[in-house]
């Protein structure tokens, strides 16, 4: 089944919901590695989306992931703010004109994302980012669906490459962000990043197979 | 904590009205979004000069805003990046015609972020250049690490890039001349006590009451060293040796020495520093033709100082000479 506008709009909820939940744990997250402000700048960002897009009421996903990129470039702050829009900003243009995601259709949105995060903050896999559990979570979705696996499986396996990716972070040395003036000091702490960016591959599994499920 | 402040959720829009009516006669403030712009902006005909960054380094960057340095500054929260849309607006508000600069210091946040308004501005058909700041020898250049941090050189660039740009010297011209200043500058920087951003309310980091930090960050980035407080001759030492040999600054070589009061260090000490600094260099045949002495890129209450060192030619020294009326820096108008 593909992905609806509102399974689109769902997400996104979720995620500023998760994010709220977590905005202590991620500044906690950050304060050993960064400057402490990554749950307050994502929570702060997302609750802004979430009032930004209950103006809005389809049928366009690009449009709407546009706005959630627009809308966190202007009120994120830090390297959250370029980083996050430009992952929306991708996917919303990936997306463009579009009522509905088919598999591939996701598949192809969420590498446009990755691969503008990619190119916004140049960090390669490893660096201890973000992309750490990005970029493996479009390989697994890429894999599965080139197998032949449904979209569900696909995106439960997408989840759980992103949490791999978060994990192994943990021992890593920063190379990219504040984390990297400390050098090995940075290794044993896992990257706030690379958690919030699980928080949102692991939150479209949930919604875009939870209503599935119904159906 | 102790500050002299409302609400910590208020203390950047509050400090803006406070710059605001301050200083009418020289600078706007916007808001919706922050942003504080040359009074007489835009300036037809001249490039213009954009910086920012976090808030909590007064004067830099709001106060350096006036004939002869800025044309607009983008106040984020306490060292937080201001945002793309922002910049846009203040890229906008000060364009006269003959392009803009932005002037962007080495963290990835504000990197990102000007680069994001950067493409915006080019969207828009602004012609837009940007020169990253990055003269702190604390931090290790290499391929695995986000580079040197911007710090003294920021405020030096600001200066000498202001005074060309009323010249009327075009874009290129004047973002060459940053690159210069920036490539012919190296800062470090020390703290004795911590810093305490209002909204967190608790100190940035813990120093024993016996210790300093040498090599600290402007927003209290952990340094090169943890050590007991040593004499002002010891740590003009420890400061200037890494900066001396880095350039490396030689013999014969005329300097701007630059003097920095990280916000809880008064006159005196700075004074003090200054002292050993001009004999560490005399010693090294290093000459200081111009300096500056004073609060200029601060960190809140950090107790502290930073020193940095640009070595100058007769162009370099015209620049800085010239006129300059802005509320942190001030001569000749």
């Amino acid at each position: 089944m593909p992905v609806s506008y509102s399974q689109a709009s769902d997400w996104i909820r979720a995620f500023a919901a998760t994010v709220a939940e977590n905005k202590v744990y991620l500044t906690e997250l950050d304060s050993a590695i960064g400057d402490a402000d990554h749950g307050i700048n994502m929570n702060r960002g997302m609750q802004a989306v979430v009032a930004k897009i209950d103006g809005m009421s389809g049928p366009d996903i690009g449009a709407l992931l546009k706005t959630v990129g627009m809308t966190l470039v202007s009120t994120v702050g830090g390297a959250g703010g370029p980083l996050y829009g430009t992952l929306f900003l991708q996917m919303g243009t990936s997306a463009a004109g579009k009522s509905e995601l088919s598999a591939d259709d996701w598949a192809a949105a969420l590498a446009a994302g990755v691969a503008g995060v990619q190119s916004r903050g140049k960090a390669e896999l490893n660096d201890k980012t973000m992309i750490d559990a990005l970029a493996p979570a479009v390989a697994a979705l890429q894999a599965a669906l080139a197998d032949g696996s449904t979209f569900d499986d696909a995106l439960r396996r997408s989840a759980e490459a992103a949490e791999g990716g978060m994990k192994a972070t943990i021992p890593l040395v920063a190379r990219k962000g504040r984390a990297s003036y400390l050098g090995e000091r940075s290794a044993g702490h896992q990257d706030p990043g690379a958690t919030s960016s699980w928080l949102l591959v692991l939150g479209a599994a949930e919604a875009f197979t939870g209503q599935q499920a119904g159906n | 904590m102790k500050k002299l402040i409302n609400d910590p959720a208020d203390v950047v829009k509050e400090a803006l009205q406070g710059i605001a009516a301050a200083h009418s006669d020289r600078l706007r403030v916007l808001t919706e979004p922050n942003n504080i712009v040359r009074a007489d902006s835009p300036v037809q005909g001249k490039v213009a000069l954009v910086s920012g960054g976090g808030s909590g380094h007064e004067p830099m960057h709001g106060g350096f805003v006036g004939m002869g340095m800025l044309d607009a500054a983008c106040p984020g929260e306490v060292f937080t990046s201001p945002t793309p849309d922002q910049m846009l607006a203040a890229t906008q508000a000060v364009d006269g015609g003959a392009g803009v600069l932005h002037i962007v210091k080495n963290y990835t946040g504000d990197v990102l972020n000007f680069e994001m308004a950067a493409d915006l501005a080019r969207a828009e058909g602004i012609e837009v250049e940007a020169v990253v700041i990055d003269d702190d020898v604390a931090v290790k250049d290499s391929l695995y690490t986000a580079g040197r941090r911007g710090v003294g050189a920021t405020v030096l660039a600001e200066k000498i890039c202001g005074a060309a740009a009323e010249q009327r010297r075009p874009l290129a011209e004047v973002a060459e001349l940053c690159r210069t200043v920036n490539a012919n500058s190296r800062s470090m920087g020390m703290a004795l006590t911590s810093c305490t951003v209002p909204a967190a309310g608790k100190p940035t980091f813990e120093l024993g009451a016996t210790e300093m930090e040498i090599g600290i960050g402007i927003h209290g980035e952990p340094g090169r060293r943890r050590m007991e407080v040593a004499s002002a001759h010891d740590v003009v030492g420890l400061l200037a040796t890494p900066i001396v040999e880095d350039l490396p600054f030689s013999a014969g070589d005329k300097v701007l020495a630059f003097v920095n009061s990280m916000g809880g260090t008064p006159l005196i000490e700075l004074y003090v520093v200054y002292n050993e600094l001009n004999h560490f260099l005399a010693d090294r045949g290093i000459e200081i033709s111009r300096n500056l002495i004073g609060p200029f890129i601060t960190s809140l209450e950090m107790q502290g100082c930073s020193i940095t060192l640009l070595k100058l030619d007769d162009e370099l020294t015209a620049l800085w000479d010239a006129p300059v009326n802005t509320p942190g820096l001030r001569w000749g108008a």
